[in-house]
């Protein structure tokens, strides 16, 4: 396989964006990666989405994409694994591009969430857990995370105001990113008193509902070479693993074991060790999962998410800060892009081109770890500075 | 949920029909086509316990739709033995009685309606033992 780099990205603000259709919002974050990377064509164009049809009554992204984003005849491949598209849509991209069959590919993602109402925003996401034994049982999305948390607290002593701390973080970290859905700071109280959605966790352990897109310029090393005049930001590291779809499946309700194998994929690829990370995006689309997830990456032992995360370890001034951009929980979470907008932030930070207030001091290897469902998939990458 | 879906179900929901694994013993619920500790396809009838304990709980507080006028209800992961976890709700229970590794019983009970027409849909629920 040859070395790849990211060459470009492009991400507008992400919210309530009613003045754009899904389309709008996919081709606005394609044009800037195009312009960022400097480039006006690629060989393919991957595009991240969860659910444009329950969400937009529209499929077929991989004809809409190339042909709105003016790239026709270029093929568009439209990739899906739940909240974990976009990060595959960007695994999938960088393998064309590794394999050698492709220069350049774009791998982008989107999802236009607000047009529907709660309710049918609330099915189509669930469309993401297993429908016959989980979603006809009356379960949702954060009743399968605060199961987790409820397993998790029990097992290991986790504290709510633990839980509280995740949100109270990425809050504040995501409050001086401009690009950042909901960017107020909150305290713990604030967290512990919201309003009950799934016992323990409370609306504001919750990733919101979101509109967004983000898009990244893969292209071999050889070529950014010669094209690119910004820092390189090399892929040295990518993983992907499954767990069962039903969360009850699994031996151990508190450990996320498709992140794990994915990170140990990853970082195995990459010739690192967790230790060797100086930051990392992660899945926080409740506060419980970056708990669980930064004990599956490895930068926590298990058990120790929670502690972890109350003394300091994940702050952006910590030994490894976690979310610099404010994570799910404040960027906001439109499912299909959130896997691609890490990889947005991971080369922000190695380029040095993050908001004031959030760059990080060392930011040379960063990861990121996108997941789907209740952690029935999940993505991990580790990007370096060239 | 589509009849043909709904109907395809029933002997798992209603009379909690699983596989055993002829090779390894692995009991899997609902049945699979391969099992996927030791990949062998052949497989006896059985049924699961219908007594276990409580792994995990929550409250759904925010329910889908079809769950509207049952809300606040307890959901909780059981483990009945032999490697067998499932999902349900939890009924005849007050949500603030709900503890880990409390015993509970499984039983036949009306999940959900269905649509405008309000068709029954029936499964399992677990109760205190």
């Amino acid at each position: 396989m040859r070395e790849v780099a990211v060459i470009g990205i492009g991400m507008k603000r992400w919210g309530e964006i009613w003045e754009y259709s899904i389309r709008d919002l996919l081709v606005q974050s394609a044009l800037m990666a195009l312009d960022d990377a400097g480039v006006d064509k690629v060989d393919a164009m991957y595009i991240g989405c969860m659910s444009s049809g329950l969400f937009c009554d529209q499929e077929h992204l991989g004809s809409i994409g190339p042909d709105m984003a003016g790239l026709c005849p270029t093929p568009g491949i439209r990739i899906e694994s739940a909240c974990a598209s976009g990060g595959l849509a960007f695994r999938t991209g960088y393998m064309h591009v590794a394999s050698g069959m492709a220069d350049m590919v774009m791998a982008a993602g989107v999802e236009k969430m607000t047009d529907v109402d709660g309710g049918k925003a609330t099915f189509a996401l669930a469309t993401a857990a297993e429908q016959e034994y989980e979603v006809y049982n009356g379960v949702t999305f954060p009743g399968l995370y605060a199961m987790m948390a409820n397993h998790h607290m029990n097992k290991y002593g986790t504290t709510r105001d633990q839980l509280a701390q995740v949100a109270v973080k990425n809050h504040h970290n995501g409050s001086m990113n401009p690009l950042a859905q909901f960017r107020m700071k909150v305290t713990a109280d604030q967290v512990k008193n919201a309003v009950m959605v799934s016992d323990p966790l409370t609306l504001l352990d919750c990733s919101p509902i979101t509109d967004g897109s983000a898009a990244v310029i893969l292209c071999s090393m050889d070529k950014a070479k010669e094209l690119s005049k910004k820092r390189l930001v090399k892929v040295t590291g990518s993983g992907h693993a499954s767990d069962t779809i039903q969360l009850a499946q699994r031996d151990d309700l508190s450990f996320l074991k498709s992140t794990a194998v994915a990170a140990d994929e990853a970082f195995k690829m990459a010739g690192r060790k967790p230790s060797d990370m100086d930051f990392a995006e992660v899945h926080d689309c409740f506060t419980i999962a970056e708990i669980m997830v930064i004990e599956a990456l490895g930068f926590a032992d298990k058990g120790k998410g929670g502690p972890a995360t109350t003394d300091g370890k994940t702050a952006l001034d910590g030994e490894i800060p976690i979310n610099a951009s404010g994570g799910l929980k404040s960027k906001g979470h439109p499912v299909g892009a959130t896997g691609v907008a890490q990889i947005v932030e991971l080369t922000k930070q190695i380029r040095g081109e993050a908001d004031e207030g959030r760059q990080l001091k060392k930011a040379d290897i960063g990861l990121a770890q996108n997941m789907g469902g209740s952690g029935a998939s999940s993505v991990v990458h580790i990007l370096e500075g060239a | 949920m589509s009849g043909p879906r709904y109907w395809r179900e029933m002997p798992q929901r209603y009379r909690l029909e699983a596989v055993k694994c002829k090779k390894c013993g692995k009991v899997l619920f609902p049945p699979r086509q391969i099992c996927p500790a030791c990949k062998s396809r052949d497989f006896e009838e059985t049924k699961i316990n219908d007594k276990g304990k409580v792994e995990a709980f929550t409250i759904i507080r925010v329910p889908p739709s079809q769950f509207t006028d049952q809300s606040p209800y307890p959901v909780a992961i059981v483990n009945v033995g032999d490697g067998v976890k499932v999902l349900c709700q939890v009924a005849d229970c007050e949500p603030e009685d709900l503890k880990i590794g409390m015993p509970v019983k499984i039983e036949f009970r009306l999940i959900q309606k269905e649509g405008h027409g309000g068709i029954l849909n029936y499964g399992y629920k677990c109760v205190p033992a």
